[in-house]
């Protein structure tokens, strides 16, 4: 767990950088919600307390990562409660929870305010010259929604976007950052490759195709992959292995699912950003996918086989 | 929860109205109430009463009727207004049942309550819309829905059809009222959390920020749940106390 909070170090940097003092303050007051909740969750269900194992501040970090920059000290705190209170004590504890409790988080808070989660700053030094507006996937939807095709969003900037410069949720302006994070974890060798590629490869594919066919109204894959939460989810969140299947034939299912959802929703969806929603349903099918992909036993017959 | 044997047909020659309204043992029906008794056992009718409240609470503690509970409670009036049109159908249709239960062939009961209890629906879904129509629009297709409510099925069926008039009636009285309750419960818990109001009355003031979720659909499971667990750890604390 500390080498995921090591991964996430340059994204968190970056954000700090861009946002300066609020990012700061939204950073440890979801850190430190996590592990009150858990550590009183636990307390109160008479359980080990286990704060010490790292996972309620990954959840934390991951969530405030998440959130917009100037995210008021309620919206943590009822993020906390819900990632570790309803997304995995309610289950049991770490290991029994069917969803990414940083993700479940997110979408409670997403889905009952959906104003406070929706207003973001732009990034400058030490977060001093911010002003109110709004990310390019938002512009994205707001334009379709009007029947104006692309928008500004045609005008994003996608090396900015890539290299930390777009508007967004804390860890969602720099994808080099969260990419860098997403690389070592590969390297030490605590998530497997095929989500991430899965993902990101099926989200690229996806978009790819309409976009050929239809540049005027659709955005290049670049887009899709530099904007929102495409990185972050996909090294850091749908590679949860509580959450994801257990073999890798699962784990391609689950990946190409997760990255055909996000780019669905993200066309003809009601939310600017769908990649929570899409994941969200795919930890739900984890357990089928699972049952459908086991392998067989050593020694097993095939079914109807000698 | 008492165990209840069923009533097989019974002919209808034998008995009489008077049979039906006292609970009496008749010859030719198998009696749950054995031994003779006066047909008015205050004692008797007023447990009927209190465990329907509180001790077989249909939502908190057997789990029943939570279609209804969890689609109209968004708001404590809501859960109200569906709590009250529930119990009078519950204590119309029950002491209907109760009355002519020795008439009722066991094979086809289920169909003559449905009826029954359809016909008090459309009474009260008439008489809503003619005299509360903004609570009639309100709560809109979950009154005709009242039908299925397995709570009230379930007292016709597993109570009413083998008990004298005045069980029945309290029975009825005190689920309904129980049921009542827990979606007057369940709607405050889900108003105040989403809207920082209970009954209407704001208590937070304008700078409360509706908490969308616990309005919609799946914020009922989760309040429920929460309600539940939060019960269970009181009970569990009592109990450690004790």
């Amino acid at each position: 767990m500390v080498d995921v909070l090591v991964a996430l170090l340059p994204a968190t940097l970056v954000g700090l950088y861009q946002f300066g003092w609020y990012g700061l303050v939204v950073i440890l007051l979801c850190v430190g919600g996590c592990l009150g909740v858990e550590a009183v969750g636990q307390k109160m269900m008479g359980q080990k307390v286990t704060v010490s194992d790292g996972s309620a501040a990954v959840t934390g970090l991951l969530l405030a990562l998440s959130l917009p920059p100037r995210a008021e000290w309620w919206l943590c705190a009822i993020g906390a409660l819900a990632g570790i209170g309803l997304g995995k004590l309610v289950f049991g504890g770490l290991g029994y929870n069917p969803f990414n409790p940083a993700i479940l988080a997110r979408v409670v808070l997403l889905i009952s305010f959906p104003a406070q989660m929706t207003s973001f700053v732009t990034p400058s030094p030490w977060g001093l010259d911010a002003v109110t507006t709004a990310t390019p996937l938002n512009l994205l939807q707001e334009a379709r929604i009007r029947g104006l095709g692309l928008g500004e969003a045609a005008h994003t900037d996608l090396l900015a976007a890539f290299l930390g410069g777009i508007p967004g949720s804390l860890g969602e302006t720099s994808a080099l950052a969260v990419l860098l994070g997403g690389l070592y974890l590969l390297w030490r060798g605590h998530i497997n490759w095929d989500v991430p590629v899965g993902m990101l490869g099926t989200m690229a594919l996806v978009s790819g195709l309409f976009w050929w066919h239809d540049p005027a109204h659709y955005m290049p894959p670049a887009f899709h992959l530099v904007t929102g939460g495409a990185m972050l989810v996909a090294f850091f969140m749908a590679t949860d292995m509580v959450t994801s299947p257990l073999t890798r034939k699962g784990r391609v299912i689950f990946a190409v699912g997760c990255g055909l959802l996000t780019i669905v929703i993200r066309m003809w969806g009601g939310y600017a950003e769908a990649i929570s929603f899409a994941v969200l349903l795919m930890n739900a099918a984890v357990p089928i996918i699972d049952r459908y992909t086991a392998p067989r036993l050593y020694g097993a017959r095939k079914r109807g086989g000698l | 929860m008492q165990h209840e044997r069923p009533t097989g047909p019974v002919p209808a020659s034998a008995l009489t109205l008077s049979d039906a309204l006292s609970g009496e043992a008749v010859a030719g029906r198998p009696a749950l109430d054995v031994a003779p008794r006066p047909a008015f056992n205050l004692r008797e009718i007023g447990d009927d009463f209190v465990r329907g409240v509180w001790r077989e609470n249909g939502v908190f503690k057997q789990m029943l009727g939570l279609c209804p509970a969890l689609a109209v409670t968004t708001t404590a009036v809501n859960g109200m207004a569906m709590g009250l049109a529930t119990l009078a159908v519950m204590v119309a249709s029950s002491s209907s049942v109760s009355i002519i239960r020795n008439w009722i062939p066991g094979s086809v009961r289920i169909p003559s309550f449905i009826v029954i209890i359809a016909t008090f629906v459309t009474v009260v879904d008439l008489f809503l819309n003619a005299f509360a129509h903004d609570v009639h629009k309100t709560l809109g297709l979950f009154i005709p829905l009242i039908v299925v409510n397995c709570i009230v099925l379930g007292r016709a069926d597993a109570f009413a059809a083998r008990r004298s008039l005045p069980r029945a009636i309290a029975d009825a009285l005190g689920v309904g009222v129980g049921f009542t309750l827990a979606l007057i419960a369940l709607g405050a818990v889900r108003e105040l959390l989403g809207m920082g109001s209970v009954f209407g009355i704001s208590l937070f003031g304008d700078a409360y920020p509706p908490f969308l979720l616990f309005l919609l659909p799946p914020g009922a499971f989760i309040a429920l749940g929460l309600m539940l667990a939060g019960g269970t750890y009181l009970a569990a604390l009592s109990a450690r106390g004790n």
